[in-house]
């Protein structure tokens, strides 16, 4: 695939992994974080670990939108869903994420909910026209990439006069969460290795651009280098992460500047803007509140905000105490410290949230890494 | 009604699965005329044949596609291909099929007779034809149109002993040509997922293609068709059931360019994608020489490969050397595969 395949060229990933481990000082470790549940899956994918000197590590972030999502949201979401008059729509995964009491909206579908899997917000739109007798619900979650899909929606909904047509809003933002993770003091106490830099996201930044890491990089004093979702971009980001360590940068750097600008896509944060105002905090599964992390939608639009409209509450539930996904989240921890992990919670009976996306830590451990994590055990 | 059935513009009735006469006249105006063979025509409930030498090796598999049409196929063709390469994947030569439908009321009867033209045309391009057969009919909305059920028998000629625990350490892993061809195929079809292709699906009656391989390589240990779950699933099968691992090189996989480009789009992995025309073929080292040229002589095997080989790992793990240099695990399917969100 032209493209495609020069990025994941095995002949230049070798060089690359070369000039890694000429350039990393092997008195001192290197710990950065990939923020986002894309590279997580790219890293495992392609076996990138089996190119990095021993003293540079991956650390998985919280940046999977069916991850962070918390219990109490799902629970609202199967609620919804088993109101007689709600058709509920979202993403196909999270359908298996679990709720309290093991429930989840793929099981309320099998006790008669009307929940339907869609591949973008469009055909919950659609879905509403062809049922003009039902309430058709988008539950909508994502990070910065999928809010403008959102906001169109809402936008043409409000254009044709649907009736019967809403949105619960869990989009969250990703500067925001980053901050917070490093006021975690399992991260960054004084008996936490801290982190040295972060992967930063490539879709998100394509839509926000670079520039909103500028303020975070400084204040934080952590360096976060951009990169697309090719295993070469990350080994590449990784390499800038590691120069700017050695030379004691903190800074924005973009590796991905063939899709991503400083500015970002102005026209899409605009419409996002004019649909969804910044909520004071937003509960994320693992990180608690993180003020200024999330989406609501705009008062003026309040007649299409499924929140408002249905009065959800958002409950919040006692979580399975083995279950260490939100130390996971944080990076505070791997997956293979659960006790669950591979046990009772696999991908085919989820316990915890990071095992049901692919894009989650542990699911990514599962289906690509854990060879090498028993081998090393 | 009761007449001769309007097999252009009519629709299933419920009456076409009552047992009287509607169902006899749209079972010997469709079906019979479609499939016509003797024992068919003789009109008894069970067919009857003679039963050959050998051991006999008996498959049965439900069809339910959407969409019933695809490229490169539909439910008929599948629904002979599917069991004939059930049969021929246990090391038999398939003799006969039996077929049962499952009628949704309202289905239109020219559909049907497309179905069940391509459904006969594919028997007897693979020369095992269809000798007994069922017709039921449910009401509107109970079911998706029509699904399909066929069993096939068939008889495992002497000395050939093929079986999904044989597999040993050492063994090398063959595929028999591109792989993920029919599940992309499917999913261009699907209306909600709009993304044009030329790529048809590779469904195709293998027992040809097996009955080569046999003689060229009497001592190949495994067969299996991977179809839902695609190689990843096939591959766990065979490790699973014997005791081994699998180590599969990804620079040595056969896929289409096409196939590549569709799962990379929608966040698929070309191993859990379905196919219905290949196979994997597991086979002690020294014979994979002349099994992959006997594979790659075939019309359904030119783009065969050997891919990878059999490990010594309880645990039953199947890892890929990646194309990027790294290892990593090859695990099954989980539900179904879903396109990312981001």
């Amino acid at each position: 695939m032209k493209y495609v395949d020069e990025l994941r060229d095995g002949a230049t990933a070798r060089r690359l992994a070369a000039a890694i481990a000429a350039e990393a000082d092997p008195d001192r470790g290197y710990r950065f974080m990939e923020f986002c549940g894309g590279h997580t899956h790219a890293v495992f994918r392609y076996g990138v670990p089996d190119l990095l000197p021993p003293n540079v590590h991956l650390i998985h972030g919280p940046g999977c939108p069916v991850c962070v999502l918390p219990v109490g949201r799902v629970d609202a979401a199967i609620e919804l869903a088993r109101r007689p008059e709600v058709i509920l729509c979202t993403y196909g995964d999270l359908l298996r994420v679990p709720g309290s009491r093991r429930s989840s909206l793929l099981r309320a579908r099998a006790e008669g909910a009307d929940v339907r899997m869609v591949y973008s917000p469009a055909d919950s739109l659609r879905i509403a026209r062809e049922h003009p007798d039902r309430e058709v619900v988008f539950f909508a979650i994502g990070f910065e990439t999928t809010t403008p899909p959102t906001a169109v929606v809402v936008r043409r909904a409000e254009a044709e006069g649907l009736a019967n047509f809403s949105v619960v809003s869990n989009h969250v933002l990703t500067p925001p969460a980053m901050a917070h993770l490093l006021d975690s003091p399992e991260l960054d106490g004084p008996a936490a290795p801290s982190l040295d830099g972060f992967i930063g996201p490539s879709h998100v930044s394509t839509i926000i651009g670079s520039a909103p890491y500028e303020p975070f990089a400084r204040e934080h004093g952590r360096p976060v280098v951009i990169a697309g979702f090719e295993p070469l971009d990350v080994m590449q980001a990784i390499r800038m992460l590691i120069r700017q360590v050695n030379a004691g940068r903190a800074e924005v750097e973009n590796e991905y500047t063939r899709a991503v600008t400083r500015v970002g896509n102005r026209k899409a944060q605009e419409l996002v803007s004019a649909v969804f105002a910044v909520r004071e905090s937003f509960e994320w599964r693992g990180m608690g509140s993180v003020p200024g992390s999330g989406l609501e939608v705009r008062p003026e639009y309040a007649h299409l905000d499924a929140e408002r409209r249905f009065g959800v509450a958002v409950g919040q539930p006692r979580e399975n105490r083995a279950c260490i996904c939100p130390s996971v989240l944080r990076g505070a921890a791997r997956p293979t410290e659960c006790t669950l992990f591979g046990t009772t919670c696999t991908p085919d009976h989820p316990m915890g949230s990071c095992m049901v996306s692919s894009e989650g830590a542990c699911a990514a451990h599962y289906a690509y890494g854990r060879t090498r994590e028993r081998a090393e055990a | 009604m009761s007449g001769k059935p309007d097999l252009e513009a009519g629709r299933v009735e419920l009456a076409h699965g009552g047992g009287g006469r509607a169902m006899t006249r749209l079972i010997e105006e469709l079906f019979a005329a479609a499939f016509d063979n003797r024992w068919l025509a003789a009109g008894d409930d069970a067919a009857a044949f003679p039963a050959p030498a050998g051991r006999m090796v008996m498959a049965t598999d439900s069809h339910v596609v959407t969409p019933l049409f695809f490229p490169g196929g539909d439910i008929g063709s599948l629904a002979v291909h599917g069991t004939v390469n059930d049969v021929a994947m246990g090391g038999g030569r398939p003799l006969y099929l039996a077929a049962g439908f499952v009628l949704e009321e309202g289905f239109p009867l020219a559909d049907l007779r497309r179905i069940v033209g391509s459904m006969a045309a594919a028997s007897r391009e693979a020369e095992v034809p269809v000798v007994a057969g069922d017709t039921k009919v449910v009401e509107r909305g109970k079911a998706d149109g029509v699904y399909i059920s066929t069993t096939g028998v068939g008889v495992v000629p002497e000395g050939v002993a093929v079986g999904g625990a044989r597999a040993r350490p050492g063994d090398r892993v063959l595929v028999s040509g591109t792989l993920g061809d029919h599940g992309v195929a499917i999913l261009s079809a699907r209306e909600d997922l709009g993304f044009g292709t030329e790529l048809q699906s590779d469904s195709a009656p293998l027992h040809g293609l097996v009955a080569t391989m046999l003689e060229a390589a009497p001592g190949v240990r495994c067969l299996r068709d991977p179809t839902r779950g695609g190689l990843a699933a096939a591959l766990h099968e065979l490790a699973r059931h014997s005791g081994v691992g699998m180590r599969i090189r990804e620079a040595d996989l056969p896929v289409r360019e096409e196939v590549r480009g569709a799962c990379e789009i929608l966040g698929l992995d070309p191993l859990n994608v379905a196919n219905e025309g290949k196979l994997v073929a597991v086979c002690p080292p020294d014979a994979a020489p002349a099994l992959l040229a006997a594979m790659g002589g075939h019309p359904l095997g030119r783009a065969a490969a050997e891919i990878g080989k059999v490990t010594a790992d309880e645990r039953g793990f199947v890892e890929m050397e990646t194309a990027f240099g790294g290892t990593r695990l090859v695990d099954w399917l989980y539900g179904e595969q879903l396109p990312r969100i981001c």
